[in-house]
């Protein structure tokens, strides 16, 4: 399994983190060497196994459709308390760089 | 406390030993917390187990677990000093899950198990170092820097709960909490000496514990004994419903069971964890605890667990791959770090990761998207997840014949700071102990020897729930062997 420049830009983008040119040849060898001990899944027959999604293979709980957030004063206190640790908020809201012109 | 105990410094008694003393009242919580911060004060800079200390909270937990005590209002565990792994969010007080990223987060909430520590006026004394994002095996990848054994300061305390591993064996603190995704409680409790439980997953809350991998995580408790970690298991085991996964079986009073007798307990083998690659010298720490359990009354044969070789690369694409989702969530927008100056919302996104997360983040991450991305989630995710039931199966088909299974915590003993570069290399580190994360199952890990002067870890691997019957079998191990209190070297 190799990696190529272009497949570390794909996977870069989707996961949104910047990788310089410089630092491909060092990652490219890395994550093929990882998805090379990976392919050892493949030589092992699992034809009709069930994927496995949770190791009690539990259902999702469910409960009451009701609200379960606090309301009222409380509500802002919360949000206040969120907000204070964002890197940029202003009237209750998260501030990020303009997306439409 | 016994008269013998009397004249031992407050740093090297257990759990209940100390509960003994404090409630005859030998000294207060206050004392006894301003002799762990004392240490900490003098003697972390050698080991860098801890990444936040709050000396202030708690010495005020400390004069309030008195109070309860002189109005015979104690918790459980009223005035003990322990750490919490810096995974676990604390209400004002940073947690950074040894991340750039949450270099400056100070969560407005507590985690689940933080909250009931606080509840059964347990003192914590500060937030402990741990591999980023606990994905290592070394401790080496903290923004904060390495961690380094008590046993042997050149070499590292195992990964990712290593400074909550640390600083027990250093004595700053007499337990500390960890998590445990692929063997990051039992595999750095092993390399340090101590006592480590991975519960059954959905054991134990992971309500405010920063997400790694959602199907892997599991808290526990890191301690000196297995009493210890019974008496930690009932504070932090049960069921809450802010976890979507929490189990809902009744817990028992883990303490109950610790003295019951091994006769006729039938303990397995797995051939496939005494092969190649194994030291030699662990193998017969393994084989000689094994015949202790003999003595005591236990059976013993050998089993087979014949998908085991396929437990590291299952582990490393599912494990990735559910990383990739989670830490997602760190964006730069709503909390932690964001990059300098950015000029639209992708820059934003692209820098703050870049820039907020580590190498081995960083490459877990795109690993995990690859596996995942179009084209390749038949190949390698879902495969994956195909291969992880028939890991389980292989475990369910052993508690058919046997109780409990027994091995070795890591094929080597701690390791040199640096020495291990290459990922894949350091992944087969993890090789007995991350088919339990896939399973779900609960293991303990405990001292069983030495190998070259530095701790060898005997693993147990129960069934699903069974965490007593594991900390009765280690109680009743360290009752006939000391392995346990030997403490590290040249420690004050």
């Amino acid at each position: 399994m190799s990696i190529t420049a272009d497949d570390i830009a794909k996977i870069a983008k989707l996961a949104r983190i910047r990788v310089d040119s410089d630092e491909v040849p060092e990652l490219s060898q890395r994550l093929a060497n990882i998805l090379k001990m990976a392919d050892k899944l493949q030589t092992v027959n699992t034809d009709g196994v069930v994927p496995m999604a949770n190791p009690l293979d539990a259902v999702q709980r469910l409960r009451a459709d009701v609200v379960t957030e606090p309301a009222g004063a409380a509500a802002l206190q919360a949000r206040a308390a969120f907000l204070a640790i964002a890197p940029s908020s202003e009237q209750g809201l998260y501030l990020v760089p303009k997306v439409i012109e | 406390m016994p008269d013998s105990l009397s004249n031992t410094p407050l740093h090297q008694l257990t759990i209940a030993e100390l509960l003994d003393g404090l409630t005859q009242k030998h000294f207060s919580s206050e004392e006894l917390t301003q002799h762990y911060l004392a240490r900490i004060d003098r003697l972390d800079s050698n080991y860098n187990s801890y990444i936040t200390v709050t000396a202030e909270r708690a010495l005020e937990a400390a004069r309030a677990a008195d109070n309860a005590r002189t109005e015979n209002k104690a918790g459980q565990l009223a005035g003990i000093p322990i750490a919490h792994k810096d995974i676990f969010c604390t209400n004002g007080v940073r947690t950074s899950c040894a991340s750039k990223m949450l270099d400056n987060f100070v969560p407005p909430y507590d985690a689940h198990i933080v909250t009931k520590f606080a509840q059964a006026g347990a003192v914590c004394l500060g937030k402990t170092n741990m591999d980023e994002f606990a994905m290592g095996s070394s401790n080496e990848t903290s923004f904060y820097g390495a961690v380094k054994n008590p046993w042997s300061t050149d070499c590292v305390p195992g990964g990712s709960s290593g400074g909550s591993a640390a600083a027990i064996a250093a004595q700053l603190c007499v337990a500390a909490t960890g998590t445990d995704t692929g063997g990051s409680i039992r595999q750095p409790a092993a390399l340090c000496g101590l006592t480590g439980l991975k519960p059954t997953y959905g054991r134990v809350s992971r309500y405010g514990m920063i997400a790694f991998a959602s199907s892997l995580d599991q808290g526990g408790p890191m301690t000196r004994t297995a009493h210890d970690a019974a008496l930690l298991l009932n504070v932090m085991a049960g069921f809450d419903e802010r976890d979507s996964t929490s189990a809902q079986n009744a817990v028992p009073d883990y303490t109950a069971t610790l003295n019951n007798s091994l006769e006729g307990l039938r303990i397995g083998l797995p051939k496939e964890y005494f092969g190649e690659g194994l030291s030699p010298e662990i193998e017969k720490a393994v084989q000689a605890a094994i015949k202790e359990f003999e003595k005591l009354g236990a059976t013993v044969k050998e089993i087979s667990l014949p998908n085991t070789e396929l437990a590291v690369p299952c582990y490393y694409v599912i494990a990735p791959a559910e990383a990739s989702a989670n830490l997602s969530r760190f964006d730069g927008v709503r909390y932690g770090y964001r990059c300098e100056n950015p000029k639209d919302l992708f820059d934003l996104y692209t820098r703050t990761r870049a820039e907020g997360f580590g190498d081995e983040v960083k490459r877990r991450i795109l690993i995990g998207t690859y596996a995942l991305s179009a084209g390749y989630y038949d190949a390698y995710y879902r495969k994956a997840q195909q291969v992880r039931r028939l890991i389980k199966q292989d475990f369910v088909d052993a508690f058919k014949e046997v109780d409990v299974i027994a091995g070795p915590t890591t094929p080597n003993p701690a390791f040199k700071l640096g020495a291990i570069s290459d990922p894949v290399t350091m992944y087969l580190e993890d090789i007995y102990t991350i088919a339990v994360n896939l399973a779900g199952l609960p293991a303990l890990s405990i001292p069983a020897g030495f190998m070259q002067n530095k701790p060898v870890g005997l693993q147990l691997i129960g069934n699903y729930f069974a965490e007593a019957q594991l900390l009765n079998i280690g109680h009743q191990y360290q009752t006939v062997t000391d392995w346990h209190k030997h403490t590290a070297p040249n420690i004050e």
